[in-house]
């Protein structure tokens, strides 16, 4: 018991020393985090009117988000599967990293549920016992399973191995490595679950295909370790941890085939789709084309195409792919492309036209951005917290009875990592 | 053929007798003015009191009694589950607060599905002149919000037109796209028939316009309905006597039925409903047009505040030409059941098995 407040106590005071740039950054971050709370409490006090959403087009950025950060939490597992299952050195030393990661990236889905939900105050209709689970039909109640899942799951590994780490005592396998092997296979099904989400409904014909949870599970295994490699090059930047070179190639080498598959797959639906060019494409014809002279996401689709584009032949290119200085410019270039394409480009569409034929345009509200760009800063408020903690426990500042805590590093984020959260 | 023809503005003119089919109300109004005051007075008290004892104002945003939510409201169960007791309970609370809220003794009728029943609804698509009279007799009837911008204003049925179509000479060797050498004729494109083309905002100086066609559409009550199976929380189900119904009260706003529903039937309330005092209709029931809040979603319910009470839906009293046909499909003598006996009827993207129980026909 006392190891456990002990554990607390450092870890806490460990993440909250740091120098100028840490404390700006957190400081920037937590400003940004304010305006969600704010746009949080117009949505509940006007209602999600102060959002760009209608009864036509009812999804909008929250639940794009949403879908994409779902996939960035799944995303970890590439750090989790090598490391684990194929035992590579440089991984296995960092997996706790990518552990922090989706916590906080389904942390980050959590909020923008409560943001997208039109009574986020009935939120307890959901609980067990007090509320009802509408299982086994409903798709999204299974969702909430499988990300709270996900959460518990990777709660309990991270910091069980911290734990284990800090008191010095080897961890106990019989327990750890099921879990571990568990939370494996649950990242493959929480974004499974996710895209049946959206694929289960014929009201939607650009969601409903089989196609859905492979495509996610692509751009998940794409844009997950592009934002790892970045938190990667950050952390070895500004921290006394290293990050091996190896651990670095293997996530490129797992993005460059994501992202070639995921390109694959869009191709492929839009051959399918506009070969035959039914009213069920009207959806991804609006996008790349738009319909009846509303055109607000053609922009958004090319661009992303060609974000992804760049980034798949810059990843292709060993040269590239293993130089340090390009690589982060490719990883910013695939996650903002997979960003766009998964959020924008999916959801708003599927309800363009909406199922009696009405052609109308989706305009996020600047509530909506302030939102969304806190919800962001909160998941990174959190990620950075979570990774300080790591790393002060991974290299041995924090150590059960340690004489004294040493003077931590000064740990920052520098522009990488803001950059890669979209706007 | 069709005796409104030339008096029929697309927007219903007051005083036209099909218009202004309101409801009775519950209490005549030469009598009304001053128990209703008293009713009004001892509710708004009992509100307050229970304000005090639940810091209800804090969840509500307001200190006016009259937009104060019952704390008790907040911890009730999903009406399913409750029972008896727990449902007259929810009611007279109900009664109350919307009594305080709206100064006018309001009803909130909880009678149960009607055994041997089963609802159903024919629409001759034939007959419609496109009027819109059930659009705004159903909002007046079912207290959707009114107000001034698009997100304020909510309507269950949309009246779609539909082209009738024209095919030209002049078009016929345009093939489409040009150069290809990709075969489509010039008239490929022309709109007609019934297509879903979601043109509901049509402003024409008169009904029926000679080169439309007209189909409304509004929830078709499936048997099999992909929004209840999506709800995480079983807040919308379907009525033993048909009708697929939302509990307003346990609906936490996901929005998932209204990306099921594969005829656009589900509305979100985006902020509080605008419901004027003097327009709200006092005869409402708990699944039905009872007045709804802010976040959550709604729908035609085949206002269940009159049908099981032995009267028709708001729009079928009001269709001047008759083309909605509304009865028991259960019961072989029902215009319902001879309308599916006698005429061809369709069904709306039958396709998709969700079985609706509004049936279009034409004769």
């Amino acid at each position: 018991m006392e190891k456990i407040i002990n554990f607390t106590t450092d870890y806490t005071r460990y993440v909250l020393k740091g120098g100028t740039k840490f404390y700006a950054w957190m400081g920037v971050l937590a400003l940004l985090s304010a305006g969600a709370l704010y746009a949080f409490y117009l949505q509940n006090t006007e209602g999600l009117i102060v959002t760009g959403m209608t009864s036509q087009i009812h999804d909008g950025l929250y639940f794009a988000n949403l879908v994409f950060l779902v996939g960035v939490a799944a995303g970890a597992v590439t750090i989790v599967f090598p490391a684990y299952v194929y035992h590579h050195k440089g991984m296995h030393e960092v997996t706790v990293l990518g552990e922090m990661l989706a916590i906080s990236a389904v942390i980050m889905v959590t909020l923008f549920v409560f943001a997208h939900m039109g009574r986020p105050d009935r939120l307890w209709h959901m609980l067990p016992f007090v509320g009802i689970f509408n299982l086994p039909g409903s798709m999204l109640a299974w969702d909430v399973l499988a990300l709270t899942g996900y959460l518990m799951l990777n709660f309990a590994c991270g910091f069980y191995y911290l734990y284990a780490k800090y008191t010095g005592v080897p961890v106990n396998n019989k327990i750890f490595m099921p879990l571990v092997y568990i939370s494996i296979v649950w990242a493959l099904s929480i974004h499974t679950v996710t895209a049946f989400l959206i694929s289960t409904m014929p009201a939607r014909p650009m969601w409903y295909h089989s196609m859905m949870p492979i495509r996610f599970i692509t751009t998940a295994f794409a844009a997950g370790p592009c934002l790892i490699i970045l938190a990667f090059m950050v952390i070895r930047k500004n921290t006394k941890m290293w990050i091996q070179d190896s651990a670095i190639n293997l996530l490129a080498t797992i993005v460059t085939w994501c992202l070639g598959l995921a390109l694959f797959l869009t191709m492929s639906e839009i051959v399918v789709e506009l070969y035959a060019r039914t009213e069920h494409a009207n959806g991804l014809y609006y996008l790349m084309f738009g319909l009846h002279g509303l055109t607000s996401l053609v922009p958004w689709f090319w661009s992303s195409l060609a974000f992804m584009l760049i980034a798949f032949v810059m990843f292709l290119i060993p040269s590239v792919r293993t130089n340090y200085k390009l690589l982060p410019i490719a990883c910013v270039l695939a996650f903002v492309g997979i960003w766009i394409e998964k959020g924008m480009g999916l959801i708003v569409p599927g309800f363009i036209p909406t199922p009696i034929g009405e052609v109308t345009e989706y305009y996020p509200t600047f509530i909506e951005v302030v939102m969304s760009v806190g919800n962001w800063a909160i998941g990174f408020l959190i990620l950075t917290i979570l990774l300080k903690g790591a790393i002060g426990i991974l290299i041995g500042d924090v150590k059960f009875n340690a004489s004294a805590v040493e003077k931590s590093p000064d740990f920052a984020h520098d522009g990488a990592t803001a950059t890669s959260a979209p706007r | 053929m069709n005796p409104d023809k030339k008096t029929a503005a697309n927007s219903c003119p007051e005083g036209t007798p099909a218009c202004s089919a309101r409801p009775p109300a519950p209490v005549p109004s030469g009598t009304g003015t001053t128990s209703s005051r008293r009713n009004f007075l001892l509710a708004g008290g009992t509100v307050s009191v229970s304000s005090l004892m639940g810091a209800a104002a804090l969840m509500a945003q307001t200190d006016d009694p009259k937009a104060t939510v019952e704390w008790a409201e907040h911890f009730q169960t999903n009406y399913r589950l409750m029972t008896p007791a727990e449902k007259a309970e929810a009611r007279a609370r109900l009664e109350r607060r919307y009594s305080a809220q709206y100064s006018k003794k309001v009803t909130v009728d909880t009678t149960e599905a009607l055994p041997g029943v089963l609802m159903g609804y024919a629409l001759n698509i034939r007959k419609c002149i496109g009027c819109r009279r059930c659009v705004k007799a159903c909002v007046e009837e079912n207290n959707q919000t009114r107000g001034k911008s698009p997100g304020e204003r909510i309507e269950w049925i949309q009246v779609l037109r539909m082209e009738r179509g024209e095919f030209a000479q002049d078009k016929m060797n345009a093939g489409y796209p040009e150069g290809l050498g990709i075969q489509v004729g010039g008239n490929a494109y022309t709109p007609a028939g019934q297509v879903l083309e979601g043109q509901y905002h049509y402003e024409p100086e008169a009904v029926p316009e000679k080169d439309a066609t007209y189909m409304p559409i509004a929830c078709m009550q499936c048997e099999k309905p992909p929004c209840v199976k999506v709800c995480p929380v079983r807040t919308t189900y379907r009525e033993a006597d048909g009708p697929v119904v939302i509990d307003y009260n346990w609906c936490i706003g996901c929005r998932m039925c209204m990306g099921a529903c594969p005829y656009w039937a589900r509305r979100i309330n985006l902020t509080t409903p605008v419901l004027p005092k003097d327009e709200m209709n006092p005869v409402t029931h708990y699944l039905g047009n009872r007045p709804r809040m802010r976040g959550v979603v709604e729908k035609c319910h085949w206002c269940l505040q009159r049908t099981r009470q032995g009267r028709y839906p708001a729009c079928v009293e009001v269709c001047p030409v008759g083309a909605r046909k509304f009865g028991n499909l259960l019961d072989p003598e029902s215009e319902v059941s001879l309308i599916l006996a006698r005429k061809n009827v369709f069904r709306l993207k039958a396709e998709l098995n969700t079985f609706p129980k509004f049936f279009y026909f034409y004769d």
